[in-house]
């Protein structure tokens, strides 16, 4: 959805088509990134008082104490469960209590027992476990280093630069008691209280996360513009490849290299800096060859926030994936959605009433091309109260969603935070009365502008707020809703046309907080409560389905993301991957750019190549601004229409493959949309690139993003592994970088030698048109001639697959064996879905096929075999999906 | 009966289903599929034993052995849909729980709970196109009278030009007289005098042109004796004076050569035609008189001599006409009908600076005369009648106006100023029915955005009427209007009804 109106004219006013930078902070505009970043790299005076150390079974804790002012600190250090450790910096007596972010962390984490290894004047020794790591906390200066052998993987405050400004009486210092951004003022009435911290990392040159930036995947150093900002901005027009902040931010960054993966994960709500310098720039690495020395490379990373403590949690790996689990069982894995949401998602702002969306609806029939959701933005409102329906243009909303019950598919209607201030409106009267209002700095209801005009915004960090606010999706409350109704939140950062950085002054309270502390949870909470009131209407029997701009640290557990306002620009398409590659690093898989883009009109060539990558990454959904001409799919020629429409279909044949993908990442955390080096972390070549990806672990995508490309050079990685072209079945070897010509039909996709992967090539009207149809399963042998993958089948849309009623089959192949075994033999399910074809990459002919099904019984099955391709088809096995079965080829 | 039903057994090996199926294949195909014979998919890549023909398996690559399952991802079933109208539909819709055919065949194995609706539909089918075939009866006739009415109308409105040209003379002198009076209240400043005669030299060009346009629809008009909207080398043939090397024999090689290598041409593509050979041209109906050459000097429309020009503040160049035109309508909404005193002088002066305007609306009932008769008013000017009228339709919000050959625009029903939605630009509907949309354009600029365009989109009706108004896209208007204009020759458009209500 679109951003400010008022800015429309201050782009009118600049000629230029770009963000405004002058409306959003740099870090000299904003006062503690200031003073913090005045703060140069020297020895820390800060000291560790040894004497005041306690350890327990559980934590250790210890004062630290500031030799200037001589403020007192408290440090606890925790070993979690899962190699993670936890290091917690408070005041030790603070004025009043700074703000700890509650609600991110789905539980307590479960520790495990520290150990003193050895304690002397000079600081103390600490066991973290096994495979002997080590904290060592030095006292003076203070610096926690963490060990494993001789290595050090990562310290502390080596710097110097652990900051931590005291809440304190108010006197007058320059912008440390109040502070100005253009016209807007900000009361600080609490004065600084800003922390920083340093980190190194030796070793390590690639540093990856703390999204939302539209910028490479690999992070880059920041010592000569501004830090990496996280503080969640509604950016009108957003720029690429900069460190500005955008509309979600997770504190999350990954450090790797080819021997190891480690995260830190500064839990922290309040406005966010993170400084990025490394020894191995141009400058380092000359500083190197002149003194011939072998320094390590490493990497400094620094942090500074605004308000609140210091919690960061030091995840040591050692590989991706224990990466992805350790901050998994912080945070919480991605939801696991209805299968729908994965097909493809129509959108625009505005289907302009009932007639529209109809046509629309029909129009994907006319020509052929599937869809499973059609979304309306927020015209479709009563004057933007939302909850309601215009009067005229959307008169009878239910007969317009039983219109789509009947073709097997939904909608999503917008639902933004900001509620229009009218008497006669019965949310807003309603979250008046109840006194749920977030309050101005004198304490009445704060209000600000939007879409509605004057508009009130709903505390949602209150739990009693978000719990009044699901209600208010019941289908009593929620009128002329259905079950195939779902929802987005827009605007959630939130947005403000008027406020500061287009977004709700700091010193607005929410209870006894100010907004500067919760700021960047606004909108992990808007969806939490909306997810929550999806599951309430059903009962808690439906997966619900909520989309949010913003978002934060455990976002993933309510919904999917997408990147916001982007442009109908070939850069624009090429950011949307290192965009989505960053979010499933930290825990949010369920990505996705708007298709087409957002702003401006794309050419005809660059929606095309949009709907190919859209289609293979997690949120495939095309949307465009309400002053672009159409841009349905079949508005371009029958050549084009034909073009989006493979692509399209290419996505529903997979929908078995993403689906399973979903399931996992709902298991594990990891990423769906994932970086190569996630998969091959051995391999530098891999650690840079963002311009092509792999899902899962099979699936590699080199979508076409550049203008008029006759062809693509993909990196096939893995030494000793095998790429299958998906589409011609030509197999290519790993550890290469292959130049592949294209045309506009291209879709770069190759399948992992190794793999197994199911799809549905019976593309129907929509996905759960397709609920019964058959498998065809894509084998693809490696050099040794085996292959494994998974099937994971389940209703589909209930939460029911948590009391095991799914189906997990792990498919191999071996020794000319292809077998179907049962992975959750206490979970039951059955299916109507059949195996109709099983297509064999890489295969030797047999002279006889023979199926065996669990009663024993053996039926021939017919086969075809390509000797120009190697590729086996064995026609019409027939079994059914959900038993065991096993193909022999002889 | 012409029905043909193939009855085929299909066998769902270990599913619980064994499942006898009726299937019907269009008319065209089904000597394809002969039971127990094998079968060679329709695009010959191969043959297959006949049990595999709607065995839920895909072996033809162009679908053609699965007519009856949802197998082949490019397959297409066939639904016979007795009382309704039999149909094609993708495959991937059988068995997909949506009912698609009205006789339930699509979905036979689905549980779907599918009702025959075929009848119903069938009989309102029928009704509506009853309906409409009756509309499009009476709109014919309408649309006949239309075309007389249009015909009669040009002979008048040439015959107007004619004789407001005459009157020109008589004009010449009024205007000397003026001059005379003029001159002696003001002396003209020099810029202004520089300013005006550059716009009147384009004026004239303009002139000229519209002429030469006006002169050149009139010649196709008379070259297309079987009137089918196009000059063919035969209608060429009749003119001999057209002979490229004038040696007494005019061939249909040189004919053609003229239309530029092509046998006929219509309108559009008359237009380079007519350059080469409006030198040479004998009109048909002065046959024995050369055609005057086009020599706009001859031409007395002006009512002025250059010369005089500088007489003529710039107040009074032609950016007016768009203005004295909605003049014109709001004041006389008939003004095709010129036999009101077509010449009316006003001359005002203006109160402070004595500026002697000067308002010539001869000049502009000569120049909307030409400019009528220069329109594309459809192959038998059955849209003519809509020129210089106005159509309105009022929503909630506005209140549109559709002008045809003229604009659209909108204005809010409560306060607010008008804006333009686009100015007639073309016929834009698809080549075999260009007539059925009109396009105006360059309306009122959107903010970051295009000009405001109207697509008006013609059905046929007795009566003329906008239907509705939308805007799809930003700034992009969709009207939709009937016009008895647009109704075609009713010829049994349900033709097969008796046919279809057997079974």
């Amino acid at each position: 959805m679109a951003s400010v109106l008022l800015l429309w004219l201050a782009v009118c006013l600049s000629g230029t088509w770009a963000v405004d930078k002058g409306n959003f902070k740099t870090c000299d505009q904003s006062a503690f990134c200031k003073r913090q970043r005045a703060l140069k790299p020297g020895e820390s005076p800060y000291r560790a008082l040894l004497e005041t150390m306690e350890l327990t079974n559980t934590r250790l804790t210890l004062q630290l104490i500031n030799d200037n002012n001589k403020v007192r600190l408290l440090l606890e250090l925790y070993r979690l469960q899962g190699n993670i450790t936890r290091v917690k910096i408070n005041e030790l007596k603070p004025l009043k209590p700074r703000y700890e972010v509650p609600d991110v962390l789905i539980r307590e984490p479960p520790t495990e027992p520290l150990s003193l290894l050895s304690q002397d004047e000079n600081g103390v020794v600490l066991s973290l476990g096994a495979e002997s790591q080590r904290v060592i906390v030095s006292a003076r200066p203070f610096r926690l280093d963490i060990m494993e052998g001789r290595d050090v993987l990562m310290s502390l405050n080596s710097r110097g630069l652990l900051a931590f400004e005291h809440l304190r009486m108010q006197k007058v210092e320059d912008g440390m008691w109040e502070e100005s951004f253009k016209s807007h003022a900000d009361s600080k009435p609490s004065g600084p209280s800003a922390v920083s911290l340093d980190f190194s990392l030796p070793g390590v040159e690639h540093v990856y996360g703390i999204p939302e930036h539209a910028d490479t995947l690999r992070l880059k150093t920041t010592d000569n513009g501004d830090p990496y900002r996280l503080y969640n901005l509604d950016v009108f027009q957003y720029e690429l490849y900069n460190p500005m902040a955008l509309y979600g931010a997770v504190p999350v960054m990954l450090a790797h290299n080819a021997q190891r993966t480690t995260g830190i994960f500064w839990l922290n709500a309040a406005e966010t800096w993170v400084d990025i310098s490394s020894n191995t720039t141009v400058f380092g690495k000359m500083l190197d060859y002149v003194q011939g020395s072998s320094e390590t490379p490493q990497t400094d990373v620094r942090w500074i926030s605004e308000s609140g403590i210091i919690d960061v949690f030091i995840m040591l790996g050692p590989t991706p994936k224990d990466i992805f689990s350790q901050y998994a069982s912080l945070t919480g894995t991605q939801s696991f959605p209805p299968l729908s949401a994965l097909a493809y998602h129509q959108c625009r702002w505005n289907y302009n009433d009932q007639k529209d969306v109809q046509e629309v609806d029909a129009g994907f029939d006319e020509h052929d091309i599937p869809y499973d959701f059609i979304w309306l933005d927020i015209e479709h409102t009563d004057g933007k109260r939302y909850f309601t329906w215009d009067p005229h243009k959307f008169a009878s909303p239910k007969e317009m969603l039983q219109g789509l019950v009947e073709k097997k598919r939904k909608m999503v209607a917008i639902v933004d935070p900001h509620i229009k201030v009218d008497s006669n409106y019965k949310i807003h009267n309603e979250i008046r009365s109840k006194g749920f209002y977030i309050k101005n700095k004198d304490g009445g209801d704060y209000e600000g502008w939007c879409w509605p005009g004057s508009a009130g915004y709903p505390d949602f960090t209150r739990a009693d707020m978000r719990a009044w606010w699901a209600s208010m999706f019941a289908y009593d409350q929620y009128e002329g809703s259905m079950e195939n109704l779902y929802t987005w939140n827009d605007m959630n950062e939130p947005s403000v046309f008027n406020g500061p950085e287009v977004t709700m002054h700091k010193d607005a309270m929410h209870g006894a907080w100010e907004h500067r502390d919760v700021h960047n949870l606004y909108g992990f909470y808007v969806q939490m409560a909306t997810a929550e009131g999806l599951i309430q209407r059903s009962g808690g029997v439906e997966r619900p389905f909520v989309l949010t701009r913003a978002f934060f640290a455990g976002s993933q557990r309510y919904g999917a993301v997408w990147t916001g306002d982007n442009a109908a620009e070939w850069d624009h398409l090429k950011i949307s991957i290192p965009m989505c590659l960053s979010l499933g690093l930290v825990g949010i898989s369920f990505c996705g750019a708007d298709v087409g883009g957002f702003f401006k009109s794309p050419s005809t060539e660059l929606l095309v190549r949009w709907y190919q990558t859209g289609a293979y990454q997690p949120f495939f959904r095309a949307h465009a601004h309400l002053d672009t001409p159409r841009r349905e799919p079949w508005l371009f020629g029958p050549e084009n229409t034909a073009l989006i429409r493979e692509a399209v279909r290419q996505r529903y044949t997979l929908l078995p493959y993403w689906y399973q993908q979903f399931y996992q990442a709902h298991q594990t955390g990891e990423p769906i949309m994932r970086p190569l080096w996630v998969e091959y972390p051995q391999d530098p070549a891999t650690f840079a690139i963002d311009d092509e990806f792999l899902i899962g672990r099979d699936l590699l995508v080199h979508p076409v993003t550049e203008e008029g490309a006759r062809g693509v050079t993909a990196y096939l990685p893995g030494k000793d592994e095998l790429w299958f072209d998906v589409h011609t079945f030509q197999k290519h070897n790993g550890a290469q970088n292959l130049y592949i010509p294209v045309t506009m039909s291209s879709i770069p996709v190759f399948q992992r030698g190794g793999s197994i992967i199911p799809r549905k090539l019976r593309v129907r009207r929509s996905s759960t048109c397709m609920e019964h149809d058959p498998y065809t399963l894509y084998v693809a042998l490696n050099p040794q001639r085996t292959a494994e993958g998974e099937l994971y089948i389940d209703d589909g849309h209930t939460f029911n697959y948590e009391k095991k009623e799914f189906i997990l089959r792990k498919l191999s192949f071996t020794k000319n064996i292809l077998s179907s075994v049962n992975m959750a033999p206490d979970a039951q399910f059955s299916t109507r879905s059949w195996i109709e074809r099983i297509i064999i990459l890489g295969a030797s002919k047999p002279s006889k096929v023979t199926l065996k099904t669990a009663g024993g019984q053996e039926s021939q099955v017919e086969f075809e075999f390509d000797a120009s391709m190697s590729v086996l088809t064995l026609r019409k096995p027939g079994m059914n999906a959900g038993v065991d079965w096993s193909v022999t080829l002889q | 009966s012409w029905q043909f039903l193939l009855i085929l057994f299909v066998f769902l090996k270990k599913a619980v289903m064994a499942l006898t199926r009726f299937f019907c294949s269009s008319l065209q195909e089904r000597q394809f599929y002969e039971e127990g014979k094998p079968f060679t998919c329709l695009d010959g890549s191969r043959t297959i034993p006949f049990d595999r023909v709607n065995d839920d398996y895909c072996d033809c690559e162009d679908g053609s052995d699965e007519p009856g399952t949802a197998a082949c991802p490019n397959g297409s079933f066939h639904c016979t849909n007795a009382g309704f109208r039999p149909a094609f539909i993708p495959s991937s819709r059988i068995n997909d729980g949506i009912c698609d055919c009205c006789d339930t065949t699509d979905e036979y194995n689905s549980g779907a709970a599918c009702q025959n609706t075929c009848r119903e539909l069938g009989s309102k089918e029928r009704e509506i196109m009853k309906e409409m075939a009756e509309i499009a009866k009476e709109g014919f006739l309408l649309k006949q009278q239309l075309i007389q009415e249009a015909k009669s109308g040009l002979e008048e409105k040439k015959a107007k030009l004619a004789e407001v040209q005459v009157s020109k003379k008589d004009l010449e002198d009024k205007l000397e007289a003026l001059r005379t009076v003029k001159e002696t209240a003001e002396q003209p400043e020099k810029e202004a005098k520089e300013r005006h005669l550059k716009a009147w030299e384009d004026e004239k060009a303009a002139i000229r042109l519209e002429k030469d346009k006006a002169k050149m629809a009139e010649v196709f008009l008379e070259l297309d004796d079987d009137a089918d909207g196009f000059v063919s080398v035969a209608d060429l043939l009749t003119h001999s004076e057209l002979d490229p090397d004038s040696d007494g024999s005019f061939t249909e090689a040189e004919a053609q050569g003229l239309l530029g290598g092509v046998d006929k041409v219509d309108t559009a593509a008359f237009e380079s035609v007519w350059n080469n050979i409006k030198e040479k041209y004998v009109s048909e109906s002065n046959a024995d008189i050369p055609a005057p050459v086009e020599t706009p000097q001859e031409e007395t429309r002006e009512p002025v001599p250059e010369n005089d020009s500088e007489q003529y503040p710039e107040e009074d160049i032609p950016e007016e006409e768009e203005d004295d035109d909605e003049e014109d309508e709001d004041e006389d909404p008939d003004d095709g009908d010129y036999k009101v005193s077509p010449v009316r002088i006003s001359i005002r002066f203006m109160k402070d600076d004595h500026e002697f305007l000067f308002n010539l609306d001869l000049h502009f009932v000569c120049r909307n005369l030409e400019k009528e008769i220069s329109f594309d008013f459809g192959p038998g000017a059955e849209f003519a009648y809509l020129y210089g009228q106005c159509y309105e339709l009022s929503t909630s919000e506005y209140i549109y106006r559709l002008c045809p050959f003229n604009r659209v625009s909108q204005k809010p029903k409560y306060g607010g100023s008008e804006t333009n939605l686009g100015s007639w630009g073309k016929w834009t509907g698809p080549e075999d029915n260009v007539y059925s949309l009109m396009k105006y354009e360059h309306g009122t600029g959107c903010w970051q955005g295009p000009n405001r365009s109207t697509t008006v989109k013609l059905t046929c009706g007795k009566e003329t009427v906008v239907l509705s108004t939308s805007e799809p896209s930003r700034c992009e208007y969709l009207m939709e209007f009937t016009t008895p204009a647009v109704c075609q020759e009713p010829q049994s458009l349900y033709p097969d009804a008796h046919d279809h209500t057997e079974l």
